[in-house]
Parts: C-alpha cells; sequence; structure tokens
C-alpha cells in the first residue's frame, strides 16, 4: 500500500521512538538550553543539556510537540548523548546535518549517529527535513549557552 | 455548460450575464461527474501524476490552480501588448492600459461594486495591511480633515475573531500596538460558530472597526456577515471582510452585504500569485490616506510635498502588476462561465461528502459545523494518535495533496486544543471520487501508524 520509499521515511525503529520518547521530561540542573520552533508547522522542542563536573555532556532532557520525524529524532538523539564532550557532539550533529542534506545518497555512520542512521531516509523528502533537524538544531543552541 | 477552450482566440465562458450574484441558490444543482471531467481538461497540472499516482489536489484552500485559458493570457499579454501602464502615449502603453482598467471593471462586477472601488494588490495580505496603514497614517493627522473620520487612539477599539487567518489579525495587532487602541476578539463556540452573544456585549461606541472572514480557512464554516454589519453599523464602526475563501467558492455580492472593505486574493481563484483585491466604498476609499507611495499615484509632486490621486490609484503606487491583473480577470470569466452558485452547490456537497466520510473513520476529529450544518468544500480534521504532518506525508505517498499544520491561524487551533490539524479542500475542478480517496487514505493511515 505504501511505496518503498515511505516505509524507509517511517522505519520501524522511528515509529518505535516517536512513541516511548527517551529523554522526554524537562530535568532540573541544565547548564544550557533552547527552544526550537518549526513557524510553517508550529512543532517545537525545549531541549536541556545536563554536563557532568568534567564538563563532558551526560545527557539531554527534552518536551516538545510535533511529528513522528521530529519526536523520534530527539529521541534517538537522547540515546545517542551519553557522557560526550561539546566537540564531539558538534562533530555529531554536522554529521547528521550532512546525512540530512545528502538527498538519499550518503548512508549514515552508525559510529557516529547510533539509530539515528534509521532516519536516513528523510533525507529523500524536502519538507520533512527541518522536522529531523528540529532537536539537533536545539542541541546546537544548547551548546553555546553551556 | 460552457467549459475553458484553450485556443487564445475564443472566449467561451465569458457567455453568462451578470446575474451570478442575483440569482437564487437554493435550488441550483452542482456540477456532474461529466462536466467536472470537462472542466478538469482545462487544468494541464491535473493531468500529471505524483508519486506515481494520478494527483488528487485538495489544497486549493491554500491555493488553486489554473486553467489553459487564464495561463494564455498572461502569455498572450506578454507576447502581443505588453506595456507600462498608465504612462507612455505609444500604441502598445494604450492597449496595456486598456486591458488593466477592462480587468478592473471585470472583477468589480464580478463581486457587484463600483469600478473605482476596486484596488489591486499583490494578495489579501497587503491589502488588509493597506487598510491598517490607512488609518494609522490617519492617525498620524495624515489625510486632513477627510481622513479625521479614520484616526483612532488611545480608548479605542478594533474588533476582530478567534478564527482569523494570521492575516486578518497580525496587522490589527500592529495598528493596536501603534496608535494605542485596544484590540478586542470575538470567540467562538464549540462547533467554530462566532459567539454572536459576545460580539454584541464588544462592539460598542468605542469600537471604530470590525474585521472578521466570511468563510474560515480552517473551519470551513461561513460567518453572519449580516449580523456583524448591523452590529458594526450600530456602533458607528468601519467592516473589513475578508474574503479569501469566499470570493473564490461562493456569489459574492460586496454591495448587498454592506461591507466597508473588503479583500481577497487571486491565486486562490484560478489566477496567477502576485495579485490581489481590495474592495473599498468610494466614499472611504477617497478619504483614507495612501500606504504605499511613490510614482503612478500623485498629481503634483514639490520637492517638500506632494498631492495624491484619486482612488483606486491612490494606493497602486509603482510600476503596476498588469499580466497578472489581466489573467485574473480571464479567470474570473472562467468562473463566470461555469457560474458561481453551481461552483457553490457543487463544493457544499464534496464538503458534506468530505465531512460525513472523515466523521466514520474511527479515531478522526473534524473541526468545525457539526453534520448537516453549512460547510464550504473544506474540512480540518485530526487523526488521534497521529501527527497531521505524518497523514499528510502519508497521503502524498497516494499523490493526495493536502494542508498539513496550522494552516496561518494558531488561535483557532489553539481553541480547539490542537497545534496542528490536517485539512482537505476543493474547487469546481474536485471530484467525488478525489475526496473518497482521501478519505480512504486517512482511514489506511491509522494502519500504516499503527493507531487502529
Ligand atoms: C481566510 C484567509 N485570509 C487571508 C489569507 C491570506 O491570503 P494571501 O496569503 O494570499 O495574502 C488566506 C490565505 O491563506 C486565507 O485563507
Amino acid at each position: 500500500m505504501a511505496s518503498r520509499e515511505l516505509e524507509g521515511l517511517y522505519q520501524q525503529v522511528i515509529l518505535d521512538h516517536s512513541k516511548e520518547k527517551h529523554g522526554y521530561g524537562l530535568r532540573e540542573g541544565a547548564s544550557g538550553s533552547s527552544h526550537q520552533i518549526n513557524p510553517t508547522c508550529g512543532d517545537e522542542v525545549t531541549l536541556n543539556v545536563h554536563r557532568g563536573a568534567d564538563g563532558a555532556v551526560d545527557s539531554l532532557s527534552w518536551e516538545g510537540q510535533g511529528c513522528s520525524i521530529s519526536t523520534a529524532s530527539a529521541s534517538l538523539l537522547s540515546d545517542l548523548v551519553h557522557e560526550l564532550p561539546a566537540d564531539e557532539l558538534t562533530r555529531r550533529i554536522d554529521a547528521f546535518r550532512e546525512l540530512m542534506q545528502s538527498k538519499g545518497a550518503v548512508e549514515g555512520d552508525e559510529e557516529l549517529l547510533g539509530d539515528a542512521v534509521a532516519l536516513g531516509g528523510v533525507s529523500r523528502y524536502v519538507t520533512r527535513i527541518k522536522c529531523a533537524m528540529l532537536p539537533w538544531v536545539a542541541l546546537e543552541h544548547a551548546l553555546v549557552q553551556g | 455548460m460552457t467549459i475553458d477552450v484553450s485556443t487564445p482566440t475564443t472566449d467561451s465562458t465569458a457567455t453568462t450575464d451578470s446575474t451570478d450574484a442575483a440569482a437564487t441558490s437554493a435550488t441550483t444543482p452542482g456540477l456532474s461527474d461529466a462536466e467536472v471531467d470537462l472542466l478538469r481538461a482545462d487544468f494541464p497540472i491535473l493531468g500529471r501524476s505524483v508519486n506515481g499516482h494520478p494527483l488528487v489536489y485538495l489544497d486549493s484552500g491554500a491555493t488553486s490552480q489554473k486553467p489553459r485559458s487564464v495561463i494564455d493570457a498572461e502569455r498572450r499579454y506578454y507576447e502581443e501588448s505588453n506595456a507600462a501602464v498608465h504612462r507612455g502615449a505609444h500604441t502598445l502603453a494604450g492597449e496595456a492600459t486598456e486591458l488593466f482598467e477592462e480587468a478592473r471593471a471585470t472583477v468589480a462586477r464580478f463581486v457587484n461594486v463600483a469600478d473605482d472601488e476596486i484596488v489591486w494588490t499583490s494578495n489579501a495580505t497587503e491589502g488588509i495591511n493597506l487598510i491598517a496603514y490607512g488609518i494609522s497614517n490617519a492617525s498620524l493627522g495624515r489625510g486632513g480633515a477627510e481622513a479625521a473620520r479614520f484616526r483612532i487612539g488611545p480608548g479605542d477599539e478594533i474588533v476582530t475573531t478567534e478564527l482569523e487567518h494570521h492575516a486578518n489579525l497580525v496587522p490589527w495587532q500592529e495598528l493596536a500596538f501603534r496608535t494605542g487602541a485596544t484590540l478586542k476578539v470575538i470567540g467562538v463556540d464549540d462547533d467554530g460558530a462566532l459567539r454572536l452573544d459576545e460580539a454584541a456585549a464588544l462592539i460598542g461606541p468605542q469600537t471604530k472597526l470590525v474585521a472578521f472572514s466570511h468563510v474560515s480557512n480552517v473551519l470551513g464554516g461561513v460567518n453572519p456577515v449580516a449580523e456583524l454589519v448591523a452590529l458594526a453599523k450600530q456602533a458607528g464602526a468601519l467592516t473589513v471582510l475578508d474574503a479569501c475563501q469566499s470570493a473564490p467558492h461562493l456569489p459574492l455580492d460586496l454591495a448587498a452585504l454592506d461591507v466597508d472593505f473588503a479583500v481577497f486574493s487571486g491565486h486562490k481563484m484560478l489566477a496567477p500569485t502576485g495579485v490581489g483585491v481590495l474592495y473599498g466604498r468610494s466614499e472611504l476609499l477617497n478619504a483614507l490616506p495612501p500606504f504605499l507611495t511613490g510614482g503612478s499615484m500623485i498629481t503634483t509632486v514639490g520637492l517638500t510635498e506632494s498631492s495624491f490621486l484619486p482612488a483606486p490609484m491612490r494606493f497602486e503606487a509603482g510600476t503596476q502588476r498588469v499580466s497578472q491583473v489581466i489573467a485574473l480577470a480571464r479567470a474570473v470569466e472562467y468562473l463566470r462561465g461555469v457560474g458561481m452558485h453551481r461552483i457553490a452547490a457543487h463544493e457544499a456537497e464534496l464538503g458534506r461528502r468530505l465531512a460525513e466520510g472523515l466523521r466514520a473513520v474511527p479515531g478522526v476529529r473534524v473541526l468545525g459545523p457539526g453534520a448537516g450544518a453549512e460547510r464550504v468544500g473544506l474540512a480540518s480534521f485530526v487523526v488521534e494518535g497521529i501527527h497531521s504532518h505524518d497523514v499528510g506525508q502519508f497521503l502524498d505517498d497516494r499523490g493526495i495533496a493536502v494542508r498539513v499544520g496550522h494552516h496561518c491561524a494558531q488561535p483557532i487551533h489553539r481553541r480547539f486544543g490542537v497545534t496542528a490539524t490536517t485539512r482537505a479542500s476543493s474547487y469546481l475542478y474536485t471530484t467525488t471520487g478525489d475526496v473518497d480517496a482521501a478519505v480512504a487514505a486517512v482511514a489506511d493511515s491509522r494502519d500504516f501508524f499503527r493507531v487502529a
């Protein structure tokens, strides 16, 4: 019933994360925070960065309203971020952005992106790239803050 | 049945007389499937496929598709008559100016007003801003004694409604900020009907302007124009009608509705982008200070001050949008050729079918008028457990184009406790098959996203 591209967009792991939402629920003690809105659809995410004593990012917490792609993206991103230094995170955000802009030509690097490579199918859908990027952009902003 | 013909010299749709707006609608039949198929042949884009499926275009509320005659009218203008209008004395300039002003007359007739009461704008949004900035300029003292009637300030109120498109809300918010006036908002009931009791309580001697839409672009219901105009008149307030979702779909008689100003956009009614219409009662337009200033709108220009032409040219500064205006006139002729009452009847039937079909799908909530109540060919809905973006993506996979998100109307979404909906909207070229395909796809999306 659905095309192969659509099945590729909505892989099981994405549908699961859109319902389970890892990292959901904002926690206190954030060193940096960012609220991002997609003005065309009204989707939004607030994302907190939690750092350990050594300055590395321990974890993320987030809340938001959005489609399955933006929600799953935030959840998958939360899974990825465990005790990573900020510059390493920036490298991964860049890798994710590159994957999103690849129009399906690039296989995501699992070493860098973990299960978030499943979002690679989004890159074939120009109108949905913003959805997938939303939490990653929020992380980028929150890292600058602290 | 008259149909569009693509031969440039033939104009077979312009055969009906000007009784469109006057005829009674109750008994007008809609369009048969065969008639719609004939119309569809006039719209080249409807023949294409999307993602391997024939295109099912259900986003006409956002923008309409264009018949070949409109596309040809624009091309023909550039190939045969292109010149700057209202300046220059050569033959082409004369021809272009004539076509440009004939177009004004055609559109004026379409909504039953005088030619000089029609101002060309870029779109409805610019029309509303034109009114708001004209009032603002009057409030700053521009326009002299004649414009005094438009002045507003602290203690005065502007009234709009909770179901407006951002285009009919944000400009009034900004006008209130600039002038110190207060913005008041009429709410809606659970079916999305405007609360006339609230309107009656809100509109009073302090009210200077009441702005509201004819048809909501989210709910699809027809607002009580006569009641609101009566309340405004009693209070001595000006009225502004957002006719974006009515001018393309319903017979529109602005004189009979007795509003002071109205706006609509060409691109939603078979015409190109880049052209919109502002209607203003002649007496008001000629008293309102201009919004944009510069060439084409002046009589005498000195080094430190200038005087302005009467309406409508006072409001058409700069080089005009000629090809779009001419194509808009052709679009209006196409619509009149089919007949606005028939289009309205056709779309009322589609709207009923759409709302009923969607309501029968488990987990689907349709906003707006309840079963049996008047609705245009438009329905916004929520599928429980699936975000509108995802519903829209699933439909798009089958070549079905719908709108997702807030449709530039966040407040009314908030009123119904949602941030986004999926909206299907029809036009004269929409078939019952299009509606049925969308309803079936919505039902199937629940299996795909495993919420069934
Ligand atoms: C009810 C309503 N008002 C205003 C507008 C704004 O029209 P435009 O963007 O063409 O200026 C729209 C179109 O989206 C509309 O549906």
